[in-house]
């Protein structure tokens, strides 16, 4: 018994170093695993099973990509697990969202940083909106501020919880207009913040683009504004926050995409960045995606190493005083 | 009437047979331990990307409706309730199961679930867009008001003495805190990176029911030979349905408590059984008998469980608002084919809302069907020896606590609660009000956080948690609710014995 094992062990090293020696030339022999750090059935599971539908194709990677949901804790369970436990041999995928997993490890308590992870591409970029509900009194980014100006720390604003894009565009808020909002985070995450804005619960809202869209052709709120650098093609007629006259950048947009743990062979991750994008640019994906209301903005690997830097930066200035 | 104008579409070969699939499939799913509705649901998305919007609908309300009364099978037969959803159920069926009663109180469940899953179809069918006001009337302080509503419930549910129901309900609070505080950002209680998501509801519940069952029966079984395996009669089906209509109140009760509570966005789907045995317990003339297999409490809990099917759909599908976890995996599955729901829905894609939502209905007919079928099959279940039955069950504990996150932490959770309820049920304590006290903490501690932000940026305390008819209604419930309970508590005072505290 103990020989065939030693034997097992020593045919196992030699293929794990065939596939190093040809530069992972092969890869990948087997179907890969992405985690997601969200539920089955929120927004970032939904897009993530459709981005990688088609990976299976022979122009892709040709290799189905399983997802596998490791929700809890804003996230912070999936991403600990990503940088601590998984196996960084090019098998275990995970997708990110920015800025929430930046935001975490500002505020500490978690296992993880930017200098955990690798980025991939990233598929979509899902910018957070202020509303209002139907008939409610305001009409205007201005309106809105006039309140919270004329009344500190009244204009009750539900979000999906803290240190999430939500959280982020209200703080980015407050500071750009000089004034005191009262951020209600929920526990339900983005359904339950609009839930509270349609039910009159909170006076406005800060949201994901693509939940409120769908809420806005319902009927059931306003969109006033868009925390993003310039207008989105799902909702030409909403001016940004700048147009607005409140300076509130694109920090708060909540971009997807794919990472892999540290210490992932160079070569796969070369591999993975040359291929993902062009995955992302499929067809059937640009399609389901649009169906579905989700905004996408693909992105290959060194822009998104800049877009990390660059949040981080803005991040660790906005969350210093809190 | 329009829904009636697409019945023949859930009639055409592939839909149906997709119904038929949905419903069978979703009955085994929802009888092992660990795969709730939510789960199985989660599972079928992925095959609904190549079927149409309708089918593909169809495929998951049907999966959706038989999961939950699926759940009632490993409830009654193994005390191992499938889902939140079923934990009433295990009171009154496992002690029927025990007596033998296992194949009558199976039938009586599915009997029962059908009656109260297609009135709940019904209501969505007629009063959606009434029924939408109402969900949205509940704001954070009345989602406050009906946790504490549940609380009340704790120390009377399933145990002999108050106390020991409420210490254990205070046990389920505390193990409620563990974790990230999503509202405050506060950590709390972690002490091991599995403990980081807090402790995941399923886990626990598989862990609180399962494992003691499972030491009780490798006990039993190293000393004698496991042939001691539970009896079950026969039942006639038509003794059954007539069984179900002597208790009209029962299933009245749990039909209407489901119905309302089931509405009700985030919280419903998990304590409406609960709050349904609770109340048909309090109506009852035999409440004395609840928990020793009485079919009422059964009939009850089945009822409300299957009663919120169809209502907590309601948000989503009026306000494209998904109120329960389930509602959130539906979401996207009408996303994938581009639909948005709300008035999209009903205005633009009516052959795909109103099938889907007939198909539910048809649904709730074939599950009791199929369901009765497998009543009949329950007898060779039991005769399952006790020692291997202990490791089946182990494995499916195992098993189902892992699947629910993938995660390893997760099986720690459920296998550490587990060995610590054995040794809380030797000393009299019970498993159903520390899982309540674990499902109600969080809904009253965040709705009171939430509330309380709110209400000191607005009009102050006071006036938002006691102003209004609705916090006024919910807080007459609950001092009723606990001066009821006292009363009744006093009348029939036992002194407990020495000896019974010590069993």
């Amino acid at each position: 018994m103990k020989t065939l094992l030693a034997g097992a062990a020593i045919a196992l090293m030699g293929l794990t170093q065939t596939a190093s020696a040809d530069g992972h030339a092969n890869y990948p022999e087997r179907p890969i695993m992405m985690m997601v750090s969200y539920g089955a059935g929120g927004a970032t599971d939904f897009q993530a099973r459709i981005v990688t539908m088609t990976a299976g194709n022979e122009d892709a990677l040709g290799m189905p990509v399983a997802i596998i949901n490791k929700p809890g804790a804003g996230g912070r369970v999936g991403w600990n697990w990503l940088a601590g436990q998984a196996d960084a041999d090019g098998y275990t995928l995970g997708a990110y969202n920015v800025p929430h997993f930046i935001a975490q490890s500002i505020k500490g308590g978690v296992e993880y940083s930017t200098a955990s992870f690798e980025p991939i591409a990233n598929w979509g970029a899902d910018p957070a909106v202020l509303v209002v509900g139907a008939d409610s009194a305001f009409n205007t980014l201005q309106d809105v501020v006039d309140f919270a100006k004329a009344n500190p720390g009244k204009l009750t604003t539900s979000g999906a919880g803290l240190f999430v894009g939500h959280h982020i565009a209200a703080l980015q808020m407050e500071k750009a207009g000089d004034m005191k909002m009262a951020y209600i985070p929920t526990k339900g995450g983005g359904a339950a913040a609009m839930k509270a804005v349609i039910a009159g619960d909170v006076m406005a809202g800060i949201n994901n683009l693509s939940d409120a869209f769908r809420a806005a052709s319902a009927g059931n709120v306003k969109i006033l504004a868009v925390a993003d650098l310039e207008r989105n093609e799902f909702l030409p007629n909403v001016p940004t926050m700048m147009e607005s006259g409140l300076a509130v950048d694109n920090a708060s947009v909540n971009f997807r995409g794919v990472m892999v743990p540290k210490g992932t062979p160079q070569g796969i991750i070369d591999k993975l960045a040359a291929t993902v994008p062009m995955m992302f640019e499929n067809k059937r994906v640009a399609g389901k995606m649009k169906a579905g209301g989700s905004p996408m903005h693909i992105m290959n690997r060194d822009e998104v190493l800049a877009m990390w830097a660059a949040r981080e930066g803005t991040l660790k200035e906005l969350l210093a005083g809190l | 009437m329009e829904f009636i104008y697409y019945f023949g579409d859930v009639f055409t070969p592939i839909n149906f047979s997709l119904l038929l699939l949905g419903t069978i499939g979703g009955l085994i799913l929802g009888a092992t331990p660990g795969l709730s509705p939510t789960m199985a649901v989660a599972l079928l998305i992925p095959f609904t990307f190549q079927l149409e919007a309708a089918q593909g609908l169809i495929l998951l309300g049907a999966a959706y409706t038989s999961t939950v009364a699926g759940g009632a099978v490993s409830a009654i037969l193994l005390k191992i309730p499938g889902a939140p959803a079923n934990i009433a159920t295990t009171l009154d069926g496992h002690a029927m199961a025990l007596k033998g009663e296992g194949a009558k109180a199976l039938q009586l469940s599915f009997l029962s679930s059908a009656v109260g899953g297609v009135f709940g179809v019904l209501l969505l069918i007629f009063l959606t867009p009434v029924l939408a006001k109402w969900a949205l009337a509940f704001g954070p302080s009345h989602l406050f008001w009906l946790a504490i509503l549940g609380v009340t419930v704790i120390g009377s549910l399933d145990s002999n003495s108050v106390v020991k129901g409420l210490l254990s309900g205070c046990i389920g609070l505390w193990l409620a805190t563990i974790g990230f505080d999503d509202i405050m950002g506060a950590q709390r209680f972690i002490f091991h990176p599995s403990l980081g998501g807090g402790i995941n509801i399923i886990a626990a519940l598989i862990g609180l029911f399962a494992i003691p069952q499972v030491i009780t029966m490798f006990a039993k079984g190293r000393k004698n030979d496991g042939s001691e395996a539970i009896k079950v009669q026969k039942y006639p089906i038509k003794s059954a349905i007539a069984e179900m209509m002597r208790n009209k109140r029962a299933l009245g009760i749990g039909t209407l408590t489901g119905s309302i509570i089931g509405l009700i966005p985030g919280v419903g789907g998990q304590i409406a059984g609960l709050v349904a045995y609770d109340q048909s317990k309090k109506f009852s003339s035999d409440r004395d008998k609840f928990g020793t297999g009485h079919p009422e409490g059964l009939i009850a809990a089945e009822s409300a469980n299957n009663a919120m099917v169809g209502p907590s759909l309601v948000p989503l599908l009026t306000l494209s608002i998904p109120g329960s976890p389930t509602a959130a995996v539906l979401l996207g599955g009408l996303l994938i084919h581009g639909i948005f729901p709300g008035t999209d829905l009903f205005d633009n894609h009516p052959d795909v809302a109103w099938t889907f939502i007939n198909s539910m209905l048809i649904g709730q007919i074939l599950m009791c069907i199929f369901g009765l079928y497998v009543a009949g099959m329950a007898a060779r279940v039991a005769q399952v020896p006790q020692s291997m039955m202990a490791a089946i069950v182990l494995g499916l504990a195992v098993f189902g606590s892992y699947s629910v996150q993938s995660s390893m932490g997760d099986v720690y959770v459920m296998a550490t609660l587990g060995v610590m309820m054995y040794f809380l049920e030797r000393f009299g304590f019970s498993a159903a009000p520390l899982v309540l006290g674990l499902i109600l903490g969080p809904i009253a501690e965040s709705n009171f956080i939430q509330g309380s932000m709110i209400a000191t940026a607005t009009d102050g305390l006071a006036p938002y948690f006691f102003g209004g008819p609705l916090n006024i209604f919910l807080i007459a419930i609950v001092v009723v609710s606990i001066f009821y309970s006292a009363y009744m508590e006093l009348r029939s005072r036992r002194y407990t014995s020495k000896e019974e505290i010590m069993a």
